[in-house]
């Protein structure tokens, strides 16, 4: 992909605008294959733990298993698209692509870079969930009104993760170091957030990285708005964290791009 | 090394195999991918033995809550077998089919190696080798891992690393077919929803499927990961049937050889224009 | 300079197919025999019924403008491709039936930069070695006779990653050499690097040649055609233009050694664009400058011409070239 230079615009709304509107032209071209995979994969992870594992355990955590994994589905497939794009795009965008350099040369801040690519990360990562959530009311998940707030609540996680995705994207140096990224940080937030099975029952030094993982209030979030247990003060909590957690990530992430390509 | 030359003029790219593989060149190929990975080695083994680790952990700690004996053992000591299994998809899997993408488009090594007196079988061969090796280390690594955390071992837990080759090979063929089909790096979610995905799951590593139903059941049987979890669950624990081991050797040698036969056909087909 | 001598080799590890029609005559095999050879990818047709002798011990170039055919005709004698129709035998063996046996006496040097960047030098010529199935014993001394060769006898332990663009040229130059080949192909040796580092390079492919191997290059510079070959193709859309010396090949194209450029702006260009066509003169533009194919210009152009104001003599006198030849040829640059 060559670099291209981001049409002259003033730094802001207008940049970040435009950077979004690069990355659906990008998409556009190429949405077969990503979109496939996200049907595909909720439909996978169903089956097997919802009808393997869930034959073996009926109800985890107040609801039915295959509703736990419909909901677990669709966290971890915002944290795979958002974290893994973040983190590739974010990679190999700079060092082979030599893209920032490309755009960075518009009157644009490192901000609005940041913001823009997240952004579209999100939309994508709430077509993810809403993708997710069909496929499990077809194999029968009842779903509450307040499902609609499913794809609101992937978008944020979305922009969080993917701000985290480039935030490791501007820190790493070579892809040997992301090999270990995927296996330090997505691996274990993948399967320690209460995203296949609930975390009360294990050891306490196997809750600790659960409650510190944003994965875990996002599942909690989408869970809630599934299937309409919106007790309001564990909403509130976890909603917090992940806004929390949005932000923290945000500045990681335009401060470590700044330094990578500001230089 | 004597080779028998070919006979008539064929100028199709899919001839089949008429000459024995070059056993030297092999060894040259896999010596090669040792040089390079004891340099980098630190990363892709922490991930190859950190992640199933942490599968085993969490699913053992997580699920084992929740259910006791699966399949008439523990479910820990189930997920640990699983573990194993998951460490070498994980290691035979994504990196040779990214390997053969990035290898043939981006750095054009197999032209360099096209250029000494071997062919596609070589180099398919030297690769599958090297990762069925690396699956090798890994599965061992795995089951002691499981040991430490109280797994019970029997004494014929030393045939998981030939199990472990075994499979890897197979799957760093079949991968690296499935790698070079591909035209751009934007293909690559069609190789994980299509075949990892389906292996990964749709086998017996988290949990039996004998009370799933039987449109799931019958798929996994065919799924050679499911047999590799089989064969090694009775090495490892003692578990299991002479029946089981058995079809599940034999499923794995099939694996391989035609993933091999595989391989060989369609990078040939992506080098050889 | 140390040469590590390229030469007939030792390491007869592959039986070539006997090419029957030869029979036993005492002419010896040709180092490479293209016939009527078509090589189609889908719609484009790359080369177009190509015929090609090239003799043993020449060294010969295959010039032409991008596109032009050079890597796939590259391709088909290391049997990395098939033709679509036609024949290709390279050292008395046919491809791609016996691309093994012809790949164990050939050597590579590639266009792209494929050296593998996690190794060292030496290992690096040791794996290759241990490819070409140099026998134990000989190894270390040909994978020694090879870094010398390259000039990095002092970086044997250093990352490929951590060369030069120069030095890593060299290095993949000397691992084609390792076996001794009887044939060398370099495909562009020299694109994308400096001036000095190309001298460097052409030094080496002299060394091959005087070792007696058969070398056979492509590229599109024209200094480096003239410089390495005594026999040069110039091939355009996947055909053989022309062939021969490049000397002659100006003599018998141009007519003449000397070209007229004649710089100016466009009125200068079209003036002299005119009176050549009147004197029936070749001539090709290019930018600013009309490139006369002859001295006899100055007449058919006349005085004026070159007394424009400023008392500026536009014209430039420089030897003829094969891109002169080219542009003769086909009315288009190399370039």
């Amino acid at each position: 992909m060559r670099a291209t230079p981001a049409t002259a615009t003033s730094p802001g709304v207008g940049a970040v605008g435009a950077i979004v509107w690069r990355e659906w032209r990008v998409f556009r071209r190429i949405w077969l294959a990503p979109t496939v995979g996200s049907v595909v994969e909720p439909i996978l992870y169903l089956l097997v733990f919802g009808y393997g594992f869930g034959a073996l355990v009926a109800e985890v955590a107040g609801i039915s298993y295959l509703e736990f994994m419909a909901t677990g589905a669709a966290a971890n497939a915002v944290l795979l698209t958002a974290l893994m794009t973040g983190a590739f795009q974010g990679f190999f965008r700079r060092t082979a692509d030599h893209l920032y350099d490309g755009l960075l040369s518009a009157p644009i801040r490192v901000a609005d870079v940041v913001t823009g690519e997240a952004a579209w990360t999100a939309v994508r990562s709430a077509g993810v969930t809403v993708t997710t959530m069909a496929v499990a009311r077809v194999f029968g998940v009842g779903l509450a009104s307040s499902v609609l707030w499913v794809p609101v609540i992937g978008l944020l996680g979305g922009f969080a993760f993917a701000c985290l995705g480039a935030a490791i994207g501007a820190r790493i140096r070579s892809d040997k170091q992301l090999d270990v990224v995927i296996a330090g940080v997505f691996a274990p937030m993948f399967v320690v957030s209460w995203t296949f099975f609930p975390l009360d029952g294990a050891p306490v030094w196997l809750q600790w990285p659960a409650r510190l993982s944003p994965l875990t209030h996002m599942v909690a979030l989408l869970r809630a708005a599934a299937f309409g247990h919106t007790a309001t003060a564990d909403v509130a909590v976890h909603a917090g964290l992940l806004l929390g957690f949005t932000l923290l990530f945000w500045m990681l992430a335009v401060r470590w791009l700044r330094r990578a390509v500001v230089s | 090394m004597t080779v028998t030359p070919g006979s008539a003029a064929v100028a199709d790219a899919d001839r089949p195999l008429r000459r024995r593989v070059r056993l030297d060149a092999v060894g040259a190929l896999v010596t090669r991918e040792w040089w390079t990975f004891r340099r980098v080695w630190l990363a892709p083994t922490f991930g190859s033995v950190f992640e199933p680790t942490l599968y085993l952990v969490a699913f053992g700690y997580g699920f084992g809550a929740l259910v006791t004996d699966v399949a008439g053992v523990p479910y820990l000591d189930y997920m640990a077998t699983g573990a194993a299994a998951i460490a070498v998809l994980f290691t035979a899997s994504l990196g040779p089919a990214l390997n053969g993408f990035f290898r043939r488009a981006s750095t054009h090594l197999y032209d360099a190696l096209l250029g000494t007196p071997i062919d596609v079988e070589e180099i398919v061969t030297g690769e599958a080798v090297w990762t069925g090796l690396r699956c090798a280390g890994v599965a061992l690594a795995t089951v002691v891992v499981a040991a430490a955390f109280g797994v019970r071992l029997v004494a014929t837990v030393v045939f998981v690393p030939v199990i472990g080759w075994l499979a890897g090979f197979g799957f760093a063929c079949l991968f690296a077919a499935l790698g070079a089909r591909m035209r751009s790096p934007h293909q690559l979610p069609f190789i994980v929803a299509g075949a990892f995905l389906p292996i990964f799951l749709v086998s017996w590593a988290f949990f039996p499927l004998t009370d799933a139903p039987a449109w799931l059941r019958w798929p996994s049987l065919f799924n050679p990961m499911t047999h590799l979890v089989a064969v090694l669950r009775a090495a490892a624990l003692g578990v299991g049937t002479t029946v089981e081991v058995l079809t599940g050797v034999a499923v794995l040698v099939t694996n391989a050889t035609l993933s091999w036969m595989l391989a060989v056909r369609w990078l040939r087909r992506a080098l050889i224009v | 300079m140390d040469v590590a001598e390229p030469g007939p080799t030792k390491h007869a590890h592959q039986r070539p197919t006997v090419d029957a029609s030869r029979g036993t005559s005492a002419a010896p095999l040709p180092a490479i025999r293209v016939s009527g050879v078509v090589k189609r990818f889908g719609e484009v047709l790359a080369l177009d019924d190509l015929d090609l002798v090239v003799p043993r011990s020449a060294t010969f170039g295959l010039l032409g403008p991008n596109g032009a055919g050079k890597s796939t005709l590259m391709r088909l004698l290391t049997g990395t491709a098939v033709p679509t129709a036609g024949h290709v035998d390279v050292l008395g063996m046919s491809l791609p039936d016996d691309a093994v046996a012809v790949r164990s006496r050939t050597g590579l040097v590639p266009q792209a930069d494929n050296l593998d960047d996690e190794l060292t030098c030496v290992e690096h010529l040791t794996v290759y070695a241990r490819l070409y199935g140099i026998a134990a014993r000989d190894r270390a001394d040909a994978v020694a006779a090879g870094l010398a060769f390259a000039r990095l006898s002092d970086r044997a332990d250093t990352l490929t990653s951590q060369l030069s663009g120069g030095m890593r040229r060299r290095l993949q130059i000397a691992r084609g050499l390792l076996h001794r080949p009887d044939l060398v192909l370099l495909d562009e040796p020299t694109v994308g690097l400096d001036p000095q580092i190309r001298q460097d390079v052409w030094r080496q492919v002299d060394a091959i040649r005087a070792s007696g191997a058969t070398v056979v290059l492509t590229t599109h510079y024209i200094e480096e055609a003239e410089r390495l070959c005594d026999d040069v193709a110039i091939i355009d859309r996947g055909r053989v233009l022309v062939r021969g010396h490049p000397g002659r090949l100006v003599a018998e194209h141009i007519g003449s050694d000397v070209v007229v450029e004649v710089h100016g702006d466009d009125a200068l260009r079209r003036r002299v664009e005119a009176a050549a066509d009147v004197a029936r003169i070749p001539h090709r533009s290019a930018g600013t400058s009309v490139a006369v194919f002859t001295a006899e210009i100055d007449a058919a152009i006349g005085d004026d011409v070159h007394l424009l104001p400023g008392d500026l003599d536009h014209r430039l006198r420089r030897p003829a070239n094969l891109e002169d030849v080219f542009v003769s040829l086909t009315g288009e640059l190399l370039s």
